[in-house]
């Protein structure tokens, strides 16, 4: 019953966009000391490698939780295009 | 696109299909733009929509709507360290008619989208609103990649993070103003859910739960029973969860293995995770010259404690800002003085109203101890009084051991909570 969350991603629908929808200007986050986006981010897109914030737009759910809950407030939040994005069977 | 619009609608969510059913109806050329391939692609809550508003709208809506169970069981289960106490309320007037209903998403703002179609609005899914179509300061339609449609008037029902109202300087985002919401549908066979849950054949419960499953982060867990699933989930104030330092995913993992949640879902298959952000306290603006905003775009959700109130909300809204629009057209003065008529309506009807009545209720359910103190307290004194191993004292004398050191305290947060809910 308990899996992981890139198991629970596996589950969700999505129309990958080529294009990103959300922008991370990640030159400011080496000064970011709280780095709560490896908190808040509820698809686990934001993660640290060797020390470095990395942003991946795809598997995200686009909840918008990223659009206002980064300290430095370097995401650039937009929605996928038109048709793009996560697709909820259920929701 | 170079015909104009009436009016358009951003968003085919209830707020936007609400208000796009009642302007085709009263015959005005409807257009909703969704960014969804369908509408409902996008859209999450936690399951259960109050009748109320659409059934004013569309009377016994549920005989045709794809709802899942009608809720005539409520619960509410305090969480301890190694107890747990719930009250459960079945209530055979919840009934007829109808309180509440569990729907999902996907299947439901299908329909009710359909509704404004068949009434006679154009809906366009599939397309995303990048911008507004400004004239002498006011809003005069919208921007779609390279197209632009215009209109007299534009509702903005675009969702708890609205762009398109922050597009409009209506809407500042901050993150003390949110929760988050995640969930999952775990599959479950209908006869199993009704045992579980103790249901007569059809009807649902919705169970609320506060304490250890939020790791002392204001906020709770919920499970609503679906048809042939359920609708597991945790939500949880953004930023208390930040200064704890707690991965959100992990909440509702560890949700599931909490031995009160594990035997309800057992054996059950998660078909899909979803997650979004509920504007708990986050207001807009909702009117300037020619535009409006409706439902969650305008932060219209209440949170009482015990009902959790959105689409109902979202839906009134819609049918308020049509009918705004209606007086404007009539007037054929799209301004935002005419546009007020809207709020005042809010105010009038159950919308505003509500809002204003709960309006300390957010700052009372961020208490921490409320998910803490209190759910601990309620397990321990109840361990106290079951427990039988020795010499037995009276009920009174029970709880005042255990409320020692905590009394005022406790009477003050009573105090609190009585002004606030």
């Amino acid at each position: 019953m308990n899996i992981s969350i890139e198991e629970r991603l596996g589950l969700v629908s999505f129309e990958i966009d080529n294009e990103k929808h959300i922008k991370v200007d990640t030159s400011l986050c080496s000064e970011c000391d709280e780095k709560t986006c490896l908190y808040f981010c509820p698809t686990k897109r934001f993660t640290l490698e060797n020390g470095k914030i990395k942003h991946d737009y795809e598997g995200c759910i686009e909840c918008g939780t990223c659009k206002f809950a980064c300290p430095k407030g370097v995401v650039d939040f937009n929605y996928p295009r038109g048709g793009y994005g996560v697709y909820y069977k259920y929701g | 696109m170079s015909e104009k619009f009436d009016v358009i609608i951003v968003g085919a969510g209830p707020a936007g299909s609400a208000a796009a059913y009642s302007l085709a109806k009263m015959g005005f050329n409807v257009l909703i733009i969704e960014r969804g391939k369908y509408p409902g692609a996008k859209n999450v809550m936690g399951g259960r929509m109050y009748a109320y508003a659409l059934n004013r709208l569309i009377p016994e809506f549920w005989k045709e709507a794809p709802v899942e169970r009608k809720v005539t069981r409520e619960k509410l289960t305090f969480q301890g360290e190694k107890a747990s106490f719930t009250l459960d309320f079945m209530d055979e007037e919840l009934r007829e008619p109808p309180n509440s209903f569990t729907v999902q998403r996907a299947k439901f703002d299908q329909w009710f989208a359909n509704k404004a179609v068949e009434a006679g609005a154009t809906l366009v899914p599939g397309i995303r609103v990048d911008d507004l179509i400004w004239e002498n300061k006011k809003v005069v339609g919208i921007v779609a990649g390279t197209d632009k449609i215009e209109a007299n008037v534009v509702i903005a029902a675009d969702g708890a993070v609205s762009l398109i109202a922050e597009k409009a300087g209506l809407k500042k985002f901050d993150v003390k103003q949110f929760a988050l919401g995640m969930k999952e549908i775990i599959e479950l066979p209908e006869k199993t859910i009704e045992e579980r849950f103790n249901l007569a054949s059809g009807e649902g419960a919705a169970q609320l739960f506060v304490g250890q499953c939020t790791k002392e982060i204001p906020g709770g867990g919920f499970i609503y029973t679906n048809k042939s699933s359920l609708s597991v989930g945790i939500v949880i104030y953004i930023d208390r969860l930040i200064k704890k330092k707690i991965e959100s995913h992990n909440i509702i993992l560890e949700f599931n293995t909490n031995p009160e949640v594990a035997r309800l879902i057992e054996g059950g298959k998660i078909l899909e995770y979803s997650a979004h952000v509920i504007p708990e306290t986050s207001r807009s603006g909702l009117f300037i010259d020619g535009l409006l905003v409706a439902g969650d775009a305008g932060g219209l959700v209440v949170n009482s404690g015990l009902t959790l109130r959105g689409m109902d909300m979202a839906i009134a809204s819609g049918v308020a800002a049509a009918e705004a629009v209606k007086k404007a057209a009539e007037k054929n003065d799209f301004s935002k003085e005419i546009l007020s008529y809207y709020e005042e309506l809010l105010k009038r009807d159950f919308v505003l109203r509500d809002k204003e009545t709960f309006k300390k209720a957010p700052e009372f359910l961020q208490n921490e101890k409320l998910y803490t103190l209190y759910p601990d307290f309620v397990c321990r004194l109840f361990h106290r009084l079951t427990l039988v191993n020795g010499p037995k004292k009276r009920v009174f004398d029970e709880i005042l051991e255990e409320s020692e050191g905590k009394r005022i305290q406790m009477f003050l947060d009573m105090l609190r909570g009585m002004r606030a809910l």
